[in-house]
């Protein structure tokens, strides 16, 4: 096979792998059988498509071959109880629809995003079942050895078996808390690929391309959601400015800096679009309103340019929903760049308690404290938040900013 | 169905409640037994005295060893326990959400081992 035909098997199979495991654990209600058997049918598919070439229906051919290998193991494995293969015969007569397997996939999220479970094992769960991840490349974006991340997983599963731990969609009353753990998972998984402060770099890419592959999943299938849509705005607004945010000598360069012609204007376009669509429900929340935010942005041919105002009065509703330190400065920011800098700098003053330890405050702040001239403070400032991250590339632009002040006159 | 045991936590030395609140708290508490036997989950329940009630028996060398006081000197103290069927755990975790609400203090979730989940 070409290499275009093993990118297209990678394409397949990162497509169709959540799939096929989340149509197995509704027939054998069990992770482990769906999981094993998903494998061994991706594998027999990897040995089988390149020289036969494509079944016509891969997806279904890849969920029937692994049905077919879990029975085949269900019945070998003398001690396995049988009604694990009845049921899965039983269920074989019954046609799957699109939306049965959509709602398969909506149970195996919110059972990998069970607030039972750990946000580490969540997390785990989420990228090897939905993602396919394999579990030493999660355990190389997380930083944590093989073992250890195979034991994460290995505990979850069996706090999942022990406890009937259920494989449904929530309820509708169950479902403001429940989704917000799944938003929180996916956002937790772009943002340790987006921000992470050490690694492999290709794996983070990954772990942000496959954040957005379940928003997306997400979205489609919870189309009345509007934060689920808000949450896939949001990633692939912070997504299409990827490109601009690094330098070639790996330093960060911050928004005002950014070469603005480097953004991904087809990200930005389909972002605008989910914002505007989200925001009409008039059922705003944290994803929607930090989504429209980095849109008003997007929307800007320069920093100057900025909507400053219309940023403020989503940052306003935002306050209003959810009030917490870290929204409040970025809304402190805002108002500094309308009112001036002497006005965010009070505002921030009174944060100050609260995000001590908080190195985007302290970024914040030392940048304010250089536009007013108190360059002996924003030295301070700029120290400070140098000695609360381990990113080097963030560390080298701090340092370089701190470098760059002016001497204090005395 | 699955089994699974709601236990009530409590940091020891924690405040005690007014008379006025305990008598709530016994008041939610049975309102919440009953809805439980009412709904057919209730399987067993009861309250423990203090931990310095507790005597501790164990076999050293064939020899019983009768000690005085808990086996395991814990932070938090299982003040009480119940017992309950469920058809799952996300049931089983709304029962304990109620338990919380009436006993005002943390509660514990574990599921029982059985023959269909060893």
């Amino acid at each position: 096979m070409s290499p275009r035909g093993h990118t297209d098997l990678a394409r397949i199979f990162r497509e169709e792998w959540a799939q096929t495991v989340a149509t197995l654990v509704g027939v054998f209600d069990d992770l482990d059988i769906a999981e094993d058997a998903a494998q061994e049918a991706f594998a027999a598919a990897a040995r089988l498509w390149p020289d036969r070439g494509l079944p016509p229906n891969p997806g279904g051919w890849l969920t029937t071959t692994a049905r077919r290998r879990a029975i085949d193991r269900l019945r070998r494995e003398a001690t396995r109880d049988d009604r694990h293969a009845q049921a899965a015969l039983l269920h074989q007569q019954t046609a799957s629809a699109d939306e049965a397997m959509g709602d398969d996939r909506l149970r195996l999220i919110f059972t990998c995003c069970h607030p039972a479970l750990s946000m580490e094992a969540r997390v785990a769960l989420t990228l090897r079942l939905l993602g396919g991840l394999t579990t030493s490349e999660i355990a190389r974006a997380f930083l944590v050895s093989h073992a250890a991340m195979e034991q994460r997983i290995v505990r979850a599963k069996r706090k999942i078996r022990a406890n009937g731990l259920p494989y449904r969609i929530p309820e509708d009353h169950e479902l403001p808390g429940r989704l917000r753990s799944v938003l929180a998972v996916i956002y937790l998984v772009f943002n340790e690929g987006y921000l992470a402060t050490s690694g492999d770099e290709v794996i983070r890419t990954e772990l942000c391309d496959e954040a957005v592959r379940l928003a997306r999943m997400l979205a489609r299938l919870m189309p009345d959601e509007p934060e689920a849509l808000g949450l896939l705005a949001l990633l692939l607004l912070t997504e299409a400015r990827r490109d601009a945010r690094t330098s070639p000598a790996g330093e960060q360069i911050l928004l005002p800096e950014q070469d603005r012609t480097a953004w991904n204007p087809t990200l930005i376009r389909e972002g605008h679009g989910l914002v505007r669509s989200c925001l009409q429900r008039g059922r705003p929340g944290p994803y929607q309103l930090q989504a429209a935010i980095s849109a008003v942005h997007c929307d800007a041919p320069s920093m100057d340019e900025t909507d400053w105002e219309q940023i403020i009065t989503l940052y306003d509703q935002w306050v209003a929903i959810a009030p917490t330190p870290v929204v409040r400065l970025n809304r402190a920011i805002a108002i500094a760049e309308v009112e001036g800098v002497p006005v965010g700098l009070e505002l921030l003053d009174d944060l100050g308690a609260e995000l001590a330890g908080h190195q985007p405050f302290h970024v914040a702040r030392a940048d304010l404290l250089r536009r007013v001239g108190r360059n002996g403070e924003a030295a301070a400032a700029y120290d400070r938040a140098a000695a609360l991250t381990d990113n080097l590339t963030v560390r080298r632009f701090l340092d370089r900013r701190r470098r760059e002040l002016p001497h204090e006159t005395p | 169905m699955p089994t699974y045991l709601l236990s009530v936590c409590y940091p020891p030395g924690g405040s005690l409640p007014s008379d006025e609140q305990m008598q709530r708290i016994m008041a939610d508490v049975s309102a919440f037994q009953e809805e439980l036997q009412r709904e057919g989950a209730w399987v067993f329940s009861g309250g423990l005295h203090d931990p310095s009630t507790a005597t501790t028996v164990r076999i050293k060398d064939g020899e019983t060893l009768t000690t005085d006081g808990p086996f395991i000197e814990s932070k938090e103290i299982l003040g009480g326990l119940t017992i309950i069927e469920a058809s799952d755990l996300d049931a089983a975790l709304a029962w304990a959400e109620k338990a919380a609400r009436a006993t005002t203090t943390p509660i514990e979730v574990r599921p029982f081992q059985s023959s269909d989940n060893p």
